[in-house]
């Protein structure tokens, strides 16, 4: 055990911070505050920068333009952007999970066809897995996928998909064989999003946002040699994915919920509670202490799984905890900064009372999404009683 | 960066997994808790053979030299076992006080014999405000002499010397000195037995200031979460083993929903809790800036998660839960001495806040 970084980190840490100082943009914070439809030309424009320093998706392989980054080197990558508060990327599906899974299953064809328009933002990618009657029991999706000819025919509905919007192609999961056991019959196709039939509406969700969209697919015709994987196969493909989504997420999310507890910090020296600054209250110094703690509990979970990974090759017992952890202890720091604010925690983005233009009102209402997006928290706790306990499968 | 352990420290976790299972199994630690003293001369030898009562000490005072985070890992496979007896007071909490404030001649004539396994020692903190903070201390001596009272002081009168911390220095006292009285304490804890220390016009001898105390608290801080990790651990096995086999309406109760998550928070609790006490271990021995912080964090959340993983083992145990032949309760209640032990939750999150929200924050080394 050595937490020390050691010399190739360093020399990845101080190679980024030197790219970072002379690349990234200073005018964000004008930017951040506008609708994403208005800001996404932006961000399109900043990870085209990140890719031509070879900075886009540093865990991808080398020869794939990545830098083969360790998971430390990952984690160090995210802390050193939220440090600068560089912009995020505006393929973060692409990058982060569609672009491995393409590099683990697709065909040299589909990787030299996709990947470096993944990697240059030229292509925005969505993800089409939960349906209406597909959520947590993914696997009895029923958009089906019939094969005609050289083409497979797309009926269906797909639903929370976050970037359908801007989406220039999509992970799409389909039903191919309703004949077999339900994980058996399921293929993914990657689709462009202009065939004809295609339709993206908007979500609206709790906060008032659009983040995600709804997708309908009439008589879609999708070329065969755009299935990802085996026919078929789709599950494996699907669950590769949904890796990804759990996996690495965390040290991504850290840099972030570092930077709210110590911004929560400063506030609560301004807000008066029981008579003191909040930050003198007591019960409030207790409140924050804890959120402190999980935070730094949250990042040494988070280097412990990555140590089993690097050992092991597979995701030890400790990286399933994560998303049970982050998602439950967001919502409980959104509470706390609730109780410091008071009456002026509720108020929304413009009005001139709200506390940081209401990113705080904000959070409250998103963070309830955290436990139920990317496998709910009564999911995941399933999943480590049968997987990592062995306890009899429960569903 | 490397957060997994080395070859040597998973032998060591290892082989003091087997040594406790082996010379401490359940019905030897029932045996010595219903002793006087939880203290047996066989087992403290064979302590001493395996080279734990010198673990963390330099190898001129006879000790073996290892790190904090070696600490750890033995102090959680000693939780595991839930092993009683001064082991803690001795080498833990007294050698540590000794290392970190005695001269080099008083280390040699305290420190090594404890290594050589050849005293049982303890370390007088708390009055009857019961503060774990020294600046609370009242007692103080006078020309080489303490009065006072000093409460929940563990193995006490197994001890051959009790080092006293007083408000202006920390003394070392002889079992045998004159106006010295100890009377047992009933604690919930039968493995690790607490007194009342009395002394009045009691000769002792100063070994060093109060400034260099807080360092060795917090290595006996961190050691005591690590502890707590194992027992922790042992009663997670215990459920997880109970809930597979134990049947109802015909199926296994681990099938079942409502006690299967109960499992998976017992685990996360769990898992978070060993996190955060070998970062703590790390950041000791490392001298790292956020140990204090890391320490509190580690105890902190440690003493919270111990107490609901034995709530919810006791439940999912049913009836058998709740039985004396079952060993989840000696576990319960140990996890409840530790978790007010060198101050409680509530205790440490107010140390968290005075170090990062009136002290500006001392992030995590490399955040």
């Amino acid at each position: 055990m050595d937490l020390n970084l050691a010399l190739e980190e360093l020399q990845f840490r101080d190679e980024l911070r030197d790219w970072l100082r002379a690349n990234v943009p200073h005018d964000w914070s004008e930017w951040r505050e506008k609708p994403i439809e208005e800001s996404f030309p932006y961000l399109r424009a900043w990870q085209r920068k990140l890719h031509e320093g070879r900075w886009a998706a540093v865990s991808w392989p080398k020869e794939y333009g990545g830098r083969s980054a360790t998971l430390t080197q990952q984690a160090i990558f995210w802390e050193e952007m939220a440090r600068v508060e560089a912009p995020p990327m505006a393929n973060a599906l692409g990058l982060g999970l569609i672009g491995p899974t393409i590099i683990a299953f697709g065909t040299e064809e589909q990787k030299k066809r996709f990947i470096p328009k993944i990697l240059s933002a030229e292509e925005i990618w969505c993800q089409g897995f939960s349906e209406p009657n597909a959520g947590s029991d993914l696997a009895s999706l029923q958009t089906e996928a019939r094969l005609d000819g050289d083409h497979y025919v797309v009926n269906g509905q797909k639903v929370w998909t976050s970037y359908g919007w801007v989406g220039n192609w999509c992970e799409l999961v389909v039903r191919t064989d309703s004949n077999v056991p339900k994980h058996k019959g399921l293929t993914v196709l990657l689709i462009d999003m202009r065939s004809p039939g295609v339709e993206v509406r908007p979500l609206r969700q709790m906060t008032g946002e659009s983040e995600f969209n709804e997708m309908f697919f009439r008589d879609v015709r999708v070329p065969v040699e755009n299935v990802l994987g085996k026919v078929n196969d789709g599950w494996n493909v699907a669950v590769s994915t949904l890796m990804h989504e759990r996996g690495a997420y965390g040290a991504r999310l850290h840099p972030l919920f570092k930077r709210n507890i110590n911004r929560l910090i400063e506030l609560s020296r301004k807000f008066q509670k029981n008579g003191c600054a909040a930050a003198q209250d007591p019960l409030t110094r207790q409140k924050l202490a804890q959120c402190y703690a999980e935070i730094e509990i949250m990042r040494m979970n988070q280097l412990r799984a990555f140590s089993r990974i690097s050992a092991t090759g597979a995701p030890g017992p400790e990286g399933s905890i994560q998303k049970v952890f982050w998602s439950e202890l967001n919502q409980r720091l959104q509470q706390v900064a609730q109780e410091i604010f008071g009456p002026y925690g509720q108020l929304l983005g413009g009005d001139s009372h709200a506390v940081d233009n209401g990113i705080w009102s904000y959070g409250y209402l998103r963070t309830r999404g955290n436990t139920i997006e990317a496998g709910t928290s009564e999911v995941q706790r399933s999943i480590i009683g049968h997987f990592v306990l062995g306890l009899p499968k429960s569903y | 960066m490397e957060f997994g352990l080395s070859e040597s420290q998973e032998f060591l976790k290892d082989s003091a997994r087997k040594f406790f299972a082996g010379e401490c199994p359940s019905v030897e630690m029932r045996r010595l808790m219903e002793t006087g003293t939880s203290y047996d001369v066989a087992l403290w030898s064979k302590l001493t053979e395996q080279g734990y009562t010198g673990i963390i000490f330099p190898e001129e005072y006879g000790g073996v030299g290892l790190g904090k985070v070696e600490l750890m890992l033995l102090m959680e496979e000693a939780g595991r076992a839930l092993l009683p007896g001064p082991f803690f007071s001795t080498v833990v909490l007294a050698g540590s006080v000794l290392e970190a404030v005695g001269t080099v001649t008083q280390k040699k004539k305290y420190l090594a014999p404890i290594c050589r396994g050849e005293v049982r020692a303890t370390v007088a903190l708390v009055e009857s405000t019961s503060s774990w903070n020294p600046r609370d201390v009242q007692l103080g001596a006078t020309n080489g002499k303490l009065s006072g009272e000093k409460l929940f002081v563990t193995d006490a009168a197994i001890a051959d010397f009790i080092i006293v911390v007083a408000h202006n220095g920390v003394f070392l006292v002889d079992s045998k000195a004159r106006g010295l009285k100890i009377s047992p304490m009933s604690g919930m804890d039968l493995t690790r037995k607490l007194y009342a220390v009395e002394f009045s016009n009691t000769p002792a001898e100063e070994i060093g200031g109060t400034k260099e105390l807080a360092r060795a608290l917090d290595i006996a801080t961190a050691a005591l979460a690590a502890e707590l990790v194992g027992g922790m651990q042992r009663t997670l096995d215990l459920t997880v083993e109970y809930a597979k086999t134990r049947k109802q309406f015909g199926k296994p109760i681990g099938m079942f929903q409502a006690v299967q998550h109960q499992c998976a928070d017992m685990y996360l609790e769990t898992e978070s809790s060993r996190s955060a006490v070998y970062y703590a271990g790390w950041a000791l021995e490392e001298n790292s800036p956020d140990a204090p912080t890391a320490v509190s964090i580690a105890k902190m959340y440690a003493s919270d998660a111990a107490r609901t993983v034995g709530n919810r083992g006791i439940q999912i145990h049913g009836g058998m839960g709740f039985t004396w032949e079952n060993d989840l309760h000696l576990y319960y209640r140990r996890a409840k001495a530790s978790e007010t032990a060198f101050g409680d939750a509530t205790f440490h999150r107010e140390r968290i806040a005075r170090l990062v929200i009136d002290e500006g924050a001392v992030s995590a080394k490399h955040a």
